[in-house]
């Protein structure tokens, strides 16, 4: 769900580039530049993470890179702040289990 | 190894003003960031600021975020430094960061250490649900990212952020369902609960959050009203549907990078939790290191910029730069004492008398 029409902020997001990721194996679309977390909550997916200790599930809370919860799989890569990291074409993201592999 | 002689750690009102007030002076400063882009919290701020002319008054959060920003760009004494999340700081002066993903030092002569403030959470039963949000990501999502958190939204907390927030998700076409508030009385300024009384948002009271409840996520909360000893009073269990629960319960100083070095903390509630000692100056208890902004006791943008002009004035009168130092600092002195004044600032008043060196 995105915002299109906004009294204060214009939405350009018709200018921007719409590009294809995957989140567990499934193909999804998304916009170049804006944050993995921002576009998974764009296509409805809560649920980022599983717990380390009672694997239960984990989502999005600060989005500015302090807390942990969003911590995902990113093209291989576990432990990724995914508030933080930025779309791009091709990426592969994943739900990441516990402490991930490192 | 990388130097410079005044780093200053955030890119938020507090660190861009701290590098520009230094750089002013003729200090090489080298400005750290861990975004990709700089304005720290202003970025999703879509409401207009108060303060005075100095604090850009009258302006959103997102246009003064714009402004600062290209100052700090095409000032030639200040080094930017984006995607940049500072991991130590250490006694001889030199700091690690990575950027980019590359591990990389820095020594500095001066720190000046801006990092903000983190959200608050609150303890209640399955707090842990995905759609439990701080007030912070619903800001960002929405009107940094173009993104709805969601369809309706549970908040909890009155207090300025909480209101604010409320009208802007009200903005972007969001159902509120309610605010809900464990004092008996609403927090926030009046001209923001005006507007959302105005827009039909019940404000509930002594109410507190019981549980969330949903099958992998937030499908609704449980709240019930508190007595005076905060404990749930029999009978007043109400069931709210929502698919986000907002917090907006405070927020505390981000100091962690400090706590090694041993300086002097206090436990200030007034100022959200562990605050820095230091003097006039900005100036901690060790010798060469100044905090300014959410991270030195949490307060508003407007401050963050006067206190980030002491601390970048201070730390290059330290090192030599000191042309009208004392005049200089007594203007924002007296800036900063202005938007203290009255009422809505009577605890952080008391706070900052805690942490006073």
């Amino acid at each position: 769900m995105r915002i299109n029409n906004h009294p204060i902020l214009d939405q350009k997001k018709e200018e921007e580039e719409e590009i294809t990721f995957t989140f567990e194996g499934k193909e999804l679309k998304g916009f170049k530049g804006e944050t993995v977390a921002a576009a998974l909550i764009a296509n409805g997916v809560r649920v980022f993470r599983r717990s380390t200790k009672d694997n239960r599930p984990r989502g999005l809370f600060c989005a500015i890179g302090n807390c942990s919860s969003c911590l995902m799989k990113v093209d291989g890569e576990s432990n990724v702040r995914t508030c933080m990291k930025r779309l791009e074409e091709g990426m592969e993201v994943q739900r990441q289990e516990g402490e991930g592999e490192i | 190894m990388l130097t410079t002689e005044i780093v200053v750690i955030g890119g938020g009102p507090a660190g861009m003003n701290s590098a520009l007030a230094a750089a002013s002076q003729g200090a090489e400063v080298t400005l750290l960031d861990r975004n990709w882009e700089l304005g720290g919290q202003l970025v999703k701020q879509t409401h207009k600021f108060f303060g005075s002319e100095n604090q850009f008054a009258g302006e959103r959060g997102i246009d003064i975020a714009e402004i600062l920003s290209e100052r700090v760009h095409d000032n030639s004494r200040i080094t930017v430094r984006k995607n940049s999340s500072v991991l130590g700081i250490y006694h001889d002066g030199v700091l690690t960061f990575e950027q980019d993903d590359k591990y990389k030092k820095l020594t500095s002569r001066q720190t000046v250490v801006a990092t903000g403030a983190a959200e608050k959470f609150l303890s209640f039963t399955n707090n842990d649900l995905p759609g439990v949000y701080g007030a912070g990501a619903v800001q960002t999502l929405m009107n940094q990212q173009g993104v709805l958190p969601g369809k309706n939204v549970l908040i909890i907390g009155a207090g300025n952020i909480g209101l604010i927030v409320a009208y802007q998700l009200l903005q972007a076409g969001v159902s509120v369902e309610a605010i809900i508030e464990a004092l008996p009385e609403i927090g926030g300024y009046e001209v923001h609960r005006d507007k959302i009384k105005r827009m039909g948002v019940p404000i509930l009271t002594s109410h507190s959050i019981k549980k969330a409840y949903g099958e992998e996520r937030v499908e609704g909360a449980i709240i019930g009203e508190i007595d005076s000893s905060w404990s749930f009073i029999d009978g007043t269990k109400k069931d709210f549907k929502a698919d986000v629960i907002c917090l907006a319960v405070g927020l505390s100083p981000l100091i962690d990078l400090l706590h090694p070095l041993g300086l002097e903390i206090s436990y200030v509630p007034n100022l959200g939790g562990l605050a820095p000692k230091r003097d006039e100056y900005l100036e901690t208890t060790i010798s060469g290191y100044f905090v300014a902004g959410d991270c030195a006791g949490v307060e508003e943008a407007s401050s963050a910029m006067m206190e980030g002009n002491i601390a970048g004035l201070s730390a290059a009168n330290s090192i030599g730069y000191k042309k009208s130092f004392q005049e200089k600092f007594r203007n924002n002195r007296d800036e900063l004492r202005k938007l203290r004044e009255g009422e809505t600032a009577k605890e952080v008043r008391a706070g900052l008398g805690e942490v006073r060196l």
